[in-house]
């Protein structure tokens, strides 16, 4: 392969955010689309090139360093490209999206007067998160791993004019540190045991790291294998938004649409899955870090899922389902079926992203309101985008022939085929959370594109009901239309939610005077009505929804059979005999199709049935149901709106104990210790050896002679007697 | 026969005499600048004693450059009390202590 290929990969898309960044003023927005678009365009092809070399013309891997930053201490730190299969499948995956969403951009961002610095962030994501995937070296990695989360930062704080997403970004930013904590761990310890910071050396030394242990005190010892790979997938639980850490990625929906889209579901939240399917060859030889990663993984699944059931904002919603999937994704790692996790990490990508931008295009359509409560009834007027949203979610919810179902039964079949220690948790897990997926998912198609037009009447109160609903935290309402769910966000969480959730609505004056001017005027209200009433996205939102509707209908049936059943990642993955469940799921595989078939017969399939059929139920056929049903069960409703307590818990709790450490420190270590002794102590203790002293100085030229001499006698005294 | 014994004897002295001055005189500046005289007069007599013990010229020549400086810095010392007594309408050796802590 050719190196300069390779490293025009990540470089157009760093030069075109150059561009569109530094000369954003001298290129204009066409520029600044045209330049960006073109360079991860041109990628996305060499990325395909680069895929088919690798795939079906049998090139081999490239591992290479292409740049020597410094050599410390016999470690090199370099800037290197490791492409295998795993690599070249990834770099597409993300070139792919990442060039429908700059397409969508376009489309979404036609008014903002940040058009120019959307696209060279986006541009820049896009190299950060291709230096992440091609490299071949920890540093490198480490690398793409920050500037992945620097540019995550910058978009979801896109809009740093609205307290709520600077609120969002710095908790993104801070619990992402507390996960890369973790992995600065793991890597430092790679380079301990190794003295290496290549993957290929660290690979290589995994079997005999297994015996070495790192002793903690004279009686305890652990592992240095399970050390290394639990803080690494620490690093993965902060990026890849796993249980405890996930509280920044449902915040993070405050940016724009596309990145949320692009970086929080399809790409850079993938990234801790990714690396623990290249760091195969470290976690197969750990069963104590394997578990950990289980049992996080199929907690995610299941209790985040069910937070997307009580969430009213669309964008939330696919936010929660988004960490769901992740932890579909983890458990498949954490029972060894990288190439499962992989697989789902492709179909995912596709699907979700559409989902994202056909909430973004629902958004548009409904003049910029999130709330699922006024829209309804939408598929009439967005029909495109109602036809893709509805193949996005069938393809989430598992539905057979789809390409989630693929990815989805193959991680429940290996979880059940597992014998790991908390298997058995981990299968009811995600079990159940197949119900759950399908609930909160025709929940948001049925109160989003049928049923009765909520919107009409909502842009003309819309405002006033948000205001009036705000202080109303009582758990009495109903599961999806009770009013009280406007609170979600606000609920008890301090001031910084609750203008969170009022910078949401904030678009929504514009509309009610719009309207509201419609009905003074009494014989124009009809027509004003009509040009207020939901329409299509235009053409540049449409394309990218279904350019990734075709990959989420075929691209899970075209592929399982070789990237999970066959041999597509090749050395790639590493898995030990013991732990090969997909080997064994591969004896009963017969094809595509024939799985499919078979998925009918399953009870995931049915659960997924009955999910979408409770959701007709209570929110389509009869939504009195449903709030009967909130009353009965107010206390796991109570739970759920407050999302598990957790921002309650990190608020009060962790953030409070820090505060109170920082302000103890700044008291007690800096003012008094500091500050008060050292600092003013030495200088208010030579002040007062001063002024003992002084009292030598008589002022007098006799006492100085006189003490002269005799200073004179004691030396020469000492010269001569000595 | 005056011996070096007796020069040396006759400078230790002068000498003590001087230091005596120095800071047994609390009354007058002018008397101060004598005694620095005399020190100085003193450190001559034993250059000169030892020139004459060790047959060695040089010693006398140094007398005199030490004569010069000396009449140097007794032409200074008398400019700058002067230049006191306007300032402070005294040369009270007890009246001079800005210096004092």
């Amino acid at each position: 392969m050719n190196p300069n290929v390779l490293l025009a990969i990540p470089l157009l898309p760093l030069i075109a955010a150059i561009i569109a960044g530094v000369f954003g003023r001298q290129v204009g927005r066409a520029g600044a689309h045209t330049v960006t678009i073109a360079g991860v365009a041109i990628s996305c092809a060499l990325s395909l090139y680069v895929l088919k070399q690798i795939y079906f013309d049998g090139a081999p891997t490239f591992d290479a360093p292409v740049y020597t930053w410094l050599v410390s201490d016999g470690i090199n730190i370099q800037v290197g490209f490791l492409v295998d299969r795993l690599t070249a499948l990834m770099m597409v995956v993300v070139t792919f999206v990442s060039l429908c969403v700059h397409v969508y951009t376009i489309g979404y961002m036609h008014d903002d007067p940040g058009y120019q610095r959307f696209f060279s962030y986006i541009s820049l994501f896009t190299f950060s998160m291709l230096m992440l995937v091609m490299s071949n070296n920890f540093m490198q990695l480490f690398f793409g791993w920050e500037a992945v989360g620097v540019v995550s930062y910058l978009l979801i704080g896109f809009w740093y004019t609205r307290p709520s997403a600077i609120f969002a970004n710095m908790k993104a930013f801070i619990v992402n540190r507390v996960g890369d904590f973790g992995f600065i761990v793991g890597i430092a310890a790679i380079v301990y045991f190794t003295n290496s910071l290549d993957y290929k050396e660290a690979f290589a030394a995994a079997p005999q790291l297994v015996s070495q242990n790192i002793v903690l005190s004279h009686t305890t010892s652990v592992a240095a294998l399970t050390v290394i790979c639990v803080g690494l997938f620490i690093g993965a639980m902060g990026k890849s938004a796993q249980v405890p850490l996930h509280v920044w990625l449902p915040d993070s929906m405050e940016g724009p649409t596309p990145i949320s889209a692009l970086i929080h579901a399809a790409t850079m939240v993938t990234a801790g899955i990714f690396m623990v399917a290249r760091m195969s060859p470290l976690f197969e030889h750990s069963e104590t870090a394997l578990t950990f990663v289980l049992v996080i993984g199929a907690t995610t699944a299941f209790f985040m899922g069910l937070l997307g059931v009580v969430n009213n904002d669309i964008k939330r919603v696919v936010a929660y389902s988004t960490l769901s999937q992740l932890g579909y994704m983890t458990v498949a790692l954490g029972v060894s079926a990288y190439s499962a996790a992989i697989f789902h990490l492709m179909t995912h990508a596709f699907f979700k992203a559409l989902l994202f931008l056909a909430a973004g295009s629902v958004i548009i359509g409904m003049h910029h309101e999130q709330d699922m409560r006024k829209m309804g009834g939408l598929a009439k007027y967005m029909p495109i985008t109602a036809i893709t949203c509805w193949i996005g979610a069938l393809a989430l919810v598992g539905t057979p022939f789809l390409s989630g179902f693929y990815s989805k039964d193959v991680i429940i079949e290996a979880v059940g085929e597992s014998h790991r220690a908390a298997a058995t948790y981990a299968y009811w897990c995600v079990l159940l959370g197949v119900f759950v997926t399908s609930l909160y998912t025709f929940r948001m198609l049925f109160m989003t594109f049928h049923g009765p037009e909520r919107f009409r009447h909502a842009h003309g109160h819309g405002h006033a009901e948000e205001q009036g609903t705000a202080g109303d935290p009582g758990p009495g309402g109903a599961l999806a239309h009770a009013p009280a769910f406007a609170t979600a966000g606000a609920h008890g969480h301090g001031s910084a939610h609750t203008s969170a959730h009022a910078a949401e609505v904030s678009h929504a004056p514009a509309h009610a005077v719009h309207s509201s001017g419609g009905h003074g005027a009494g014989a124009h209200a009809h027509e004003e009505h009509d040009r207020s009433a939901p329409h299509e996205s235009p053409a540049v939102v449409t394309v990218p929804l279904i350019a990734l509707a075709i990959p989420s209908l075929l691209i899970g049936g075209l592929t399982v059979s070789s990237v999970v059943f066959g041999d597509f990642f090749g050395d790639a993955i590493f898995v030990l005999e013991r732990n090969d469940v997909l080997g064994e799921l591969a004896h009963e595989f017969h094809g595509a199709i024939g799985f499919a078939l078979h998925g009918f017969l399953s009870l995931p399939f049915w659960l997924a049935l009955a999910g979408a059929a409770t959701a007709w139920l209570f929110f389509l056929k009869k939504p009195s149901l449903a709030n009967t049903t909130a009353r009965t069960f107010g206390w796991l409703r109570t739970i759920l709106v407050n999302k598990y307590f957790f921002d309650w818990i990190n608020e009060n709790i962790v953030a409070g104990a820090t505060r109170l450490l920082g302000r103890s420190l700044w008291r007690g270590g800096d003012a008094a210790i500091i500050d008060g002794a050292m600092v003013n102590g030495t200088a208010a203790a030579m002040g007062r050896l001063g002024s003992l002293l002084r009292h030598v100085q008589s002022g007098y030229l006799y006492s100085y002679a006189f003490w002269m001499i005799i200073g004179l006698a004691v030396l020469l005294g000492w010269f001569l007697w000595r | 026969m005056i011996t070096l014994g007796h020069l040396l004897a006759l400078s230790a002295v002068l000498f003590a005499i001087a230091v005596a001055g120095v800071f047994l005189n609390r009354k007058n500046v002018i008397l101060l600048l004598m005694c620095v005289e005399l020190l100085l007069l003193a450190a001559n007599f034993n250059f000169v004693a030892f020139s004459r013990y060790l047959g060695d010229i040089s010693g006398q020549v140094f007398v005199f450059f030490v004569l010069t400086v000396a009449a140097a810095e007794s032409a200074i010392g008398l400019a700058i009390l002067v230049v006191l007594f306007r300032e402070r309408r005294s040369i009270n050796v007890e009246d001079l202590n800005t210096l004092k802590g």
